[in-house]
């Protein structure tokens, strides 16, 4: 297929029809206004279901009615109706529904601003709403990785029955760039999900249901979650290795952030600096095993976020005190330049 | 001899349920299950159950049940309708459910004019929390959050939402009926019968309001509960049908 | 099982009856009534009284919550 010319939000609306999503619900909400759109002009066209739903809340809702039914869904947003969507996501999990949710994060808490962040990575990689679960948190760090990452996220979504969320912000939705999209998925193709709900015809009725009033069944249905998650984390991890072979120190970083940490760490090696980047792709779960690995050779890490600090913590988790892990972070929606990070690069190596 | 009242196909044998004596919500589930059966439709219906006392009533009916977060029934049921049209889909919902937390919900799927039905009972009070005010506590009803009786300077008045819904597009049927007597419970079946045809025949929305019974938190006997609702609770909430464009909207076919 | 000499027998399940009263209220021709004795539930139950004549109504098949009483032909 040939390159298209194409943004970050229309980019996750044509990767997930091309994956065989057939229904999209949505509620307007800066900065991810054109995937709405992009499924309102292409959805019902493709046979699907669109709809502009009265609120995030019953967004999120109807993806859960239709995710039932067997269907592949997308719901999207930004971080605001993002919160709201936590009760349906943890609906989801406790479910074992398969479903992608989109999240443009903006600037916060509240309302915040439109700018591009990553201030919702604890509510990303922790679950998010009530209860004891966990999402599949992909964050791509390029349009084109928006395209492959989003047909894989109904894939894993499928596979082990969870929602997936999509992790991009502000700049990555309204950045256009040359996107070689994946083949369109043939619907007749795809297997049949034998546990969805498709009326009872003559054979046994089903239900789904998270109320489980019995603590030691609902025990038992965590640990079954918990269960599955081990699969995820064994089977799921992505990352990408950026000039670390002979790096001296290690950017940690992820997204739009991981992008402009490129661009510090060419500039800091044409001064003789040995740096690389660790840029993980999959925040849950979180690429701990090759942190641990360049840990026992790498003695200087710097993590930068655009946040007062939330990913460092699990850099922290996987390290602990084998190696020296800096962070620097411009929460709020500020983005930080190259020279920037190159700055803090040089002052981590220049400090013993 | 022959079983002249024969066991609904799409209600399970042998369960107990969980409901007190006396409540509405087992009168109901059989009708539904009843019409489901009358109309041959059991076998493709999805009923999305609510957040409250009905909310096991997964455990009770015998076709496929979805169980939905507190007032999100309709939206869930828009869902599974847009996404299989095939499906017969019932959103099953109490007052609190439908007329509280889940208002914004219930308004627009209702304007949507989803090809759902919404089977809506209306017990004036928040049963599984422990009789707390509803959206629909009459006047001067005594709840254990307005303990002197609902007074409108403090509570605001009881939620006329069917009223509401019937005079949107969208809605092609509402009634209004009582499990008040047997006449009562007959009405109710045939309210049920005309909602659910207006699905198969593709017209809309469609609702039918239960005044239903509550015996435990109106600390009433279930036969004064029967009796309060003839008296008082269609004083304030007249049965009747509400809304019907049936014949209109099939003449023009306007179909979903 | 309760025979009557009437063209109607009513049975009741009576292990699943909550003892609302609802049947025995609604019952015009009083074949319904209270049990003695309590069911595994601990309730008092409605059962079908031996001389009274069942009319065939079906209104204590109507108003019982429980799905409780079979009415038969015959």
């Amino acid at each position: 297929m040939d390159k298209v010319f194409i943004s970050g939000n229309d980019t996750f609306g044509e990767s997930a029809i091309r994956a065989g999503c057939r229904c999209y619900f949505g509620y307007p909400i800066t900065p991810q206004n054109e995937l709405g759109e992009y499924m309102a002009a292409h959805m019902r066209n493709a046979g699907g279901v669109f709809i502009q739903s009265e609120s995030e809340l019953a967004a999120i809702n109807m993806t859960i009615g239709a995710s039932c039914t067997g269907s592949r869904v997308m719901t999207s947003s930004s971080s605001p109706g993002i919160s709201l969507k936590q009760e349906g996501i943890s609906f989801l999990a406790a479910l074992e529904l398969p479903a992608v949710i989109v999240n443009v994060m903006r600037g916060g808490p509240g309302l915040g601003n439109i700018a591009p962040s990553q201030g919702d990575y604890f509510q990303s990689t922790r679950g998010g709403g009530h209860g004891d679960y966990r999402t599949p948190v992909f964050a791509p760090g390029t349009i084109q990785e928006i395209a492959d990452l989003t047909f894989h996220a109904f894939e894993v979504a499928d596979k082990y029955r969870t929602p997936v969320l999509l992790l991009g912000d502000g700049m990555m939705g309204q950045t256009k760039e040359p996107v070689v999209f994946p083949e369109p998925l043939n619907l007749k193709e795809m297997p049949e999900k034998e546990w969805a709900l498709k009326g009872r015809g003559k054979g046994k009725s089903r239900y789904m249901a998270s109320l489980i009033l019995d603590p030691v069944e609902e025990e038992r249905h965590n640990w079954k979650l918990v269960r599955k998650y081990k699969e995820i984390e064994k089977n799921e991890v992505m990352y990408e290795e950026y000039m670390t072979d002979d790096a001296d120190i290690v950017v940690v970083a992820y997204g739009t952030v991981a992008r402009i940490a490129k661009g510090a760490i060419k500039r800091v090696r044409t001064e003789g600096i040995k740096a690389g980047l660790l840029r993980p792709i999959t925040l849950w779960p979180f690429p701990k095993d090759i942190l641990v690995d360049l840990a026992s050779r790498i003695k200087k890490f710097i993590v930068f976020e655009m946040s007062t600090g939330q990913m460092v913590e699990d850099v922290q988790l996987a390290i602990g005190n084998k190696a020296h892990i800096a962070f620097h972070g411009r929460p709020g929606g500020v983005v930080p330049t190259p020279a920037e990070f190159a700055r803090y690069i040089n002052r981590e190596i220049s400090q013993k | 001899m022959n079983l002249k009242n024969k066991w609904p196909e799409y209600y399970k044998k042998d369960v107990i349920s969980h409901y007190c004596p006396g409540c509405g919500h087992g009168i109901a589930h059989r009708l539904v299950s009843e019409v489901l059966e009358d109309l041959d439709i059991g076998g493709k219906a999805v009923l999305v159950n609510p957040a409250g006392c009905a909310v096991l009533a997964y455990l009770y009916f015998d076709f496929d049940v979805l169980e939905s977060a507190h007032g999100r029934g309709t939206a869930m049921a828009t869902g599974i309708k847009r996404a299989n049209p095939d499906l017969f889909v019932i959103s099953y919902q109490g007052d609190g459910d439908l007329a509280a937390i889940g208002t914004a919900e219930t308004i627009h799927s209702a304007n949507r004019g989803e090809n759902i039905t919404v089977i809506f009972i209306n017990n004036a009070v928040y049963g599984m929390t422990g009789g707390q005010m509803a959206p629909t506590t009459l006047l001067g009803q005594k709840t254990t959050t307005s303990v002197a009786g609902r007074n409108p300077a403090f509570e605001g008045y009881p939620l006329h939402i069917t009223d509401l819904l019937a005079t949107l597009p969208g809605v092609v049927y509402a009634e209004r009926t009582a499990l008040d007597g047997p006449a009562g419970i007959v009405k109710t079946k045939k309210a049920i019968t005309n909602a659910f045809q207006s699905q198969i025949d593709g017209l809309g929305y469609s609702i039918i309001e239960i005044l239903s019974p509550c015996p435990t938190n109106w600390k009433k006997s279930p036969v004064d509960s029967f009796k309060w609702i003839k008296e008082e609770m269609t004083k304030e909430f007249p049965v009747g049908v509400l809304t019907d464009k049936r014949k209109k909207y099939k003449e023009e076919k306007i179909a979903v | 099982m309760a025979k009557t000499k009437n063209t109607y027998t009513v049975t009741t399940r009576s292990e699943s009856c909550k003892g609302c009263g609802l049947c025995i209220e609604y019952c015009k021709s009083g074949k319904l009534a209270f049990s003695k004795k309590l069911n595994k539930m601990g309730y008092f139950y409605a059962e079908p009284v031996q001389d009274k004549e069942c009319t065939g109504c079906m209104s204590c098949t109507l108003v019982c919550p429980d799905l409780v009483i079979e009415v038969y032909d015959g």
